[in-house]
């Protein structure tokens, strides 16, 4: 019976309003329901119809309250008072910023745009600011997967026209064994959370290869605990064992890879390497029953996977499979060959293998759901291979990441497990061609002053003719991306960028026009350095960067190296789009997209990037902004924009609800209804694929007819999976001395080197530049779950999980090194040395040191008091890590990148680890001065009562309890 | 001192899984943000933006290390109050404020007659109580009372805001005294226990163990045998497999 002395109220009404919206506390992009009380926030949920996280959230999302009302929260536009780095700002309007900020940047497009580097953080609009630096004509942008994803993402588009990254997934509901590759814990953090939770009840396998055992390699069956940056050798170790003893799908490989297309052999001619070709360009494999050229491509053909051949004109040709097994049959694969090295026993490294032969061959599964294919056969069933592998940062931050992540995904290819039940599942957009269509503009002919570029900064080179080249063939950008020493480099590199801009490498810069981008601190390379170049000024008292400007919602390490701030407001204060001309949010079963509505009114002079720039490009005439007339073309900001906006007939940034009526969706006229039907639908849109289309996308009719007509690929036509690389054939053949389009010399040999067509393994530079007794031990980083992909991690609530970093070592090794638990250690590199609080944990590789990413704060920054832990004790390995790798024979010094995409190499640290003398301070090295709150920013509350009721009893509780 | 109902209709409680607990922090954020506003609001927190912030939380994710080398393990540990069946925080309050509602068996505190002693929380040897300095009364987790009842919710959302937000769906709520309900099977499925037995207080909520690994140790030794033939000869193999 009820204990009636106490009452409780059990309806309380939660809220008096509830809007949907989409989070953006990391890059998930999650639907949430938020409730509002008396026009304040009560409480961020998960939408439970929301396609991405289907109701769950996560930590950040439920912290989203305190994103919103942190005091860290910029208030107005500011004007630099002081000098560079020292946070002395005066506030001014909005219409002497946007004047200001029109009359530098009008400057720029009247004379050289190129001087206009615009580079974007955690941008989620970048279909919008990649097409607006193109209105302006600067090749110079970028957003940050230069630094976070790119190998990830052009491994898989140039090897299978998708990719893992947030753009595929294991298909959660057959595999039967998961394989994951590194710290994975940074993107599509709740799906991966909700299919391992799926994965394990169904007693499916979880194999996690990564050094450090947290996150989801705490939950898996079996944690191999590699070294770092030798997932590719074993990788390719599996593939030997898998190759030696027949365990492929060589039914998958013949039909769906080129695989059995002939590759000639003829070295010293422009075609060795390349695939033999008929006289309509299609490429020639042998027909397995009479031998035969064939064209490839003919539905007829049954091409033979193994042969060799002369052709008609007399070279050499043989298969590309040929070229594949020979080269990883070599012993230097076996087992026994790359355990030492790998930190991963041979037994294990065999006994894997044979778990992925007898899960994919002896455990296939078969899908009652008939299918019909690109050349019009109708299959009965959806035949699986129930293998999954996925991979993200860890695999990415290496310089090997490139030629690792195409050797997961040959893996998955002899395997048959890409796109079939149970295996790996592309997301749409994806497959697209490979590499897709689109490629980089930004060459000097397509480059003059007051003009757009006539194509996007961004894009796919499918040889040395797509590169961004100066005529002498050095770098064009000031990235250097798409020149010879980045080719592939499909997101830019944010990374370089000050520090190219600095040494006028390739040529100096007027501006540097960065958004939600923490350059001057955790998403930087060496901290220290930046932060000198973003100060350094010319003999004539100038800064060597001369104007900054800088948009973020607060007071973060780099708003006090801005010359004028433009202060964007939170998530909840918004319109924005999760578009499918930018990173879309489909899974595999279904197209989506979804939009942001403000929740509440900002309450601070603060206005939304994507309005400002949009409002920026009317003021300076840009041709996509402005009507004929000259007035501004979406005077309705954003929101206008995302309406509106075309980007070919009938295709905008929402797919959903399109056609005067809302009736027609991927392509149709626009609706200016269009934004209140995604609200009506909680802010999401969705098309549900048909079940015959969802496995075999790549070589399934219908399917792709569908995204043709989506818009996806140009044409319905089947996509061949690329495990040998022409493309890349293409640029070592220029290297070789080949073509119009060649490499200088002085990088003939690393383009040759690293332009392999097929994956290999070697060691990345920086373990193979510097001193390996010196500096002994791999260090690495992982952002803690509860801040991963996080935009500011100050949040009242976060902080209180974690405050602080330490430096995590393996207890027998530290013990070797007469470190304790807690001890202060001094971590040096060839660059420079840190100092950090030591914790001993098993589950780490030996060789390996590890902390938690972008903890560590400068003091002063993001409103935190200055004797915050965050500032005293957290500490960031960036400044250990160097930007460019040491000067070879000749002077030249290469970026500390990937050879191939220039993907950031921030897992290839190595460092010696000391304990410190116990008589120095308790307190992380090196310290900065305290930066100062810039005006506007709101005093630190010493409390918070969140959510407190008034302090009168309102329900008459008190009175029934006495 | 406080007395505790003879026997419960309901034992309402969670069941935890320590098997896909990856650590995420989800259920004690979203905790923390029901949970302020809610029946116990505010979740104070002293000093949010300076040293050492220090704030109210009814459920806490402990991460650590379990056993040594080979054998070790990496325990994310959410913990949160048991709502035990005989808790001592409850007999130990002076003042009736701590008690145990016989209707579900959930543990709560009545604010307006706590004087903030903090006898509960060293009884409680489960550390599961909260004290909050702001109110000078003590907090502690209420199953999201003003959730499971809460007729302003649709049903389908009218349980714990943890167990509805966690992404790998490690928790569970349910009548724990139903030997037919589906936290109990799961318990007796999974061999589900009691945290701290011998403590005497037999806590409601259950842990449900990690399933055993299949990793070196446990698995058998497979490998692959190379295909009868010389090696060069294995790629012809292979296209062999082709129909033809």
């Amino acid at each position: 019976m009820p204990d009636d002395r106490h009452v409780i109220d059990l309806n309380p009404p939660v809220s008096d309003q509830v809007k949907t919206t989409t989070c953006y506390m990391c890059a998930c992009r999650c639907g949430i329901k938020v409730h509002l009380k008396a026009g304040q926030v009560r409480y961020i949920e998960g939408n439970r119809d929301h396609p991405v996280n289907r109701g769950v959230l996560c930590a950040k999302g439920a912290a989203g309250i305190m994103h919103h009302l942190s005091p860290a929260r910029l208030a107005q536009p500011l004007l630099r008072t002081g000098p560079r780095g020292s946070g002395e700002y005066k506030t001014i309007s909005w219409d002497e910023a946007l004047d200001l900020a029109a009359s530098w940047l009008g400057e720029i497009r009247r004379t050289d745009p190129s001087k206009l580097a615009f580079f974007t953080g955690r941008d989620q609009s970048q279909a919008l600011t990649g097409w607006w630096a193109q209105q302006f004509g600067t090749p110079n942008y970028a957003a940050h997967g230069g630094f976070c994803s790119v190998n990830i993402a052009a491994a898989g588009l140039y090897s299978i026209g998708g990719s893992f990254w947030e753009f595929g997934e294991p298909d959660w509901a057959h595999t039967k064994y998961l394989l994951m590759f590194g710290v994975a814990e940074d993107h599509d953090s709740n799906p991966i959370k909700i299919g391992l939770g799926k994965l394990k009840a169904r007693g499916a396998k979880f194999v996690s290869v990564n050094p450090v055992r947290t996150g989801y390699s705490s939950i898996a069956d079996e944690w191999l605990g590699i070294r770092p940056g030798t997932d590719g050798l074993f990788v390719l170790s599996l593939v030997h064992e898998l190759l030696r003893a027949g365990k492929v799908d060589a039914e998958y490989l013949a039909a769906h890879t080129n695989m059995p297309w002939l590759v000639v052999q003829a070295r010293g001619t422009a075609e060795d390497g390349l695939f033999a070709r008929d006289a309509e360009g299609a490429p020639l494999c042998l027909d397995r029953i009479g031998g035969m050229l064939a064209s490839a491509l003919d539905p007829q053909i049954r091409p033979a996977l193994d042969g060799a051949t002369v052709l008609p004109d007399g070279r050499r040709a043989v298969t590309a499979f040929r070229l594949a097994g020979e080269r990883y049959l070599d012993p230097c694969y076996a087992p026994d060959a790359v355990a030492a090295r790998t930190g991963v026993p041979a037994d294990t490294i065999r006994r894997i293998a044979a778990e992925l032969a007898r899960v994919a061959f002896d455990e296939a599964i078969e899908l009652a759901q008939p299918w019909t294919d690109w050349a019009g056969r109708r299959h009965e069933t959806m035949r699986g291979r129930p293998v999954a592998m996925h991979a993200m940062r860890g695999i990415s931050a290496h310089a090997n990441g490139f030629h690792t992540c195409r050797a997961i995904h040959l893996l998955q290819m002899l395997l048959g497990t890409i796109d079939v039940p149970g295996g790996f599942r592309y997301r749409p957009p994806f497959p697209r061609p490979i590499p897709p269509a689109v490629r980089p503009t930004g060459k000097p002919g397509q480059l003059a002053p007051n003009q757009p570029m006539p194509g996007p900064p961004l894009g796919f080179p499918q040889g040395p003719e797509d590169l961004i080249l100066a005529a002498d063939g050095s770098a064009a950008r000031i990235d250097k991306a798409f020149s010879w020493e980045a080719p592939l480099a499909a997101h830019g590199a944010m990374h370089l960028v000050i520090a190219n801009a600095h040494a006028g490498d390739p040529y100096p810069i007027d501006t540097l026009f960065l958004y939600m981008a923490n350059m001057a601190w955790n998403s930087a390379m060496n901290v220290p350095g930046t932060l000198a170049m973003l100060t350094d000024t010319n003999a004539d008292g100038g800064y060597k960067i001369p104007r900054i400007i800088y948009s973020d919602a607060f007071a973060s390490e780099m708003a006090a190296y801005a010359d004028l701030i433009l202060p964007d407001t939170t998530y909840l204060e918004r319109w924005d789009c999760i578009s499918l001309l930018d990173r879309p949010i489909c899974n595999a079963d279904g197209v989506a997209d979804a939009i942001r509505q403000p929740v509440v009114p900002p309450g601070r002079d603060v206005r939304p990037f994507q309005d400002v720039l949009i409002a920026l490009g009317a003021k300076l005439k840009l041709p996509g902004l402005t009507n004929a007339d000259g007035t501004a073309k979406y005077p309705g900001g954003y929101a206008d924009y995302i309406v509106r906006h075309e980007r070919a007939p009938g295709v905008g940034s929402l797919a959903g609800w399109r056609g005067t009526g809302g009736e027609k969706y991927g392509k149709g006229e626009p609706n200016q209804d269009q934004l209140a039907r995604y609200i009506e639908n909680n802010c999401h849109w969705r098309h549900e694929i048909a079940p015959e289309h969802r496995y075999f996308k790549f070589a399934n009719r219908g399917y792709l007819e569908f995204a043709a007509a989506m818009g996806f690929i140009a044409k319905a036509e089947r996509i061949v999976l690329q495990p040998y690389s022409e493309a890349m054939q293409r640029f070592r053949q220029a290297a070789r001395g080949h073509g119009a389009i060649q490499p200088p010399d002085a990088h003939r040999a690393r383009v040759e080197t690293y332009f392999d067509p097929l994956p290999f393994w070697y060691e990345p530079f920086e373990h193979a530049g510097f001193d390996a007794a010196a500096f002994p031990m791999h260090a690495v980083t992982q952002r803690p779950m509860a801040m991963y992909h996080s935009w500011g991690s100050q949040n009242a609530w976060l902080r209180q999980i974690m405050d602080s970093n330490r430096l995590y070592l393996h207890r027998g090794r530290a013990e070797a090194l007469g470190i304790g638990e807690n001890d202060w250690v001094w971590v040096t590199s060839p660059h420079g040395r840190i100092k950090a609080q030591a914790r001993l944990m098993e589950g780490t590789n030996p060789d390996t040191v590890w902390t938690w990413n972008a903890v560590g704060k400068r003091s002063g920054a993001w409103n935190l008091a200055p004797d915050a832990a965050e500032g005293r004790k957290g500490f960031l390995l960036n400044h250990l890590i160097a930007e460019l790798l040491p000067p070879r024979a000749d002077g030249h010094r290469y970026a500390n990148a990937d050879p191939v995409t220039g993907q950031a190499a921030w897992y290839d640290l190595r460092v010696r680890v000391e304990k410190a003398d116990p008589t120095e301070a308790s307190e992380t090295s090196p310290q900065f001065p305290v930066l100062p709150a810039p005006p506007g920013v709101g005093a630190r509350p010493r409390i918070l009562r969140t959510g407190a009721k008034a302090q009168i009893p309102s329900t008459g509780a008190k009175e029934a309890s006495r | 001192m406080t007395s505790l109902p003879r026997a419960t209709a309901k034992k309402l409680g969670l069941v935890i899984d320590l098997d896909t607990c990856v650590g995420c922090h989800a259920c004690a954020v979203v905790c923390k943000e029901w949970n302020s506003g809610g029946h116990s609001a505010p979740m104070t927190d002293r000093s949010p933006y300076d040293a050492d912030p220090m704030g109210v939380w009814f459920n806490r994710v402990h991460s650590f290390e379990a056993g040594e080398g080979a054998s070790s393990r990496t325990v994310h540990f959410p913990r949160s109050c048991l709502h035990c069946e005989t808790p001592a925080c409850v007999t130990v309050c002076p003042t009736g404020a701590s008690y145990k509602r016989p209707e579900d068996g959930i543990v709560l505190v009545d604010a307006d007659l706590c004087i903030g002693c903090r006898l509960c929380s060293w009884a409680c040897p489960y550390g599961a109580r909260e004290y909050d300095h702001d109110d000078g009364v003590m907090k502690k987790c209420t199953l999201c009372i003003d959730r499971i009842y809460n007729e302003n919710l649709e049903e389908i959302d009218r349980v714990p805001a943890c167990v509805s937000t966690c992404p790998v769906g490690a928790r569970h709520y349910g009548d724990l005294g139903d030997p037919e309900s589906a936290v109990s099977k799961l318990v007796a499925e999974r061999g589900g226990y009691d945290l701290m037995p011998e403590m005497g207080f037999a806590p409601v909520n259950q842990y449900l163990p990690p399933r055993p690994r299949r990793d070196a140790g446990n698995c058998a030794a497979e490998r692959l045998e190379p295909v009868a033939i010389e090696a060069a000869g294995v790629l012809g193999w292979i296209d062999r497999l082709l129909s033809r």
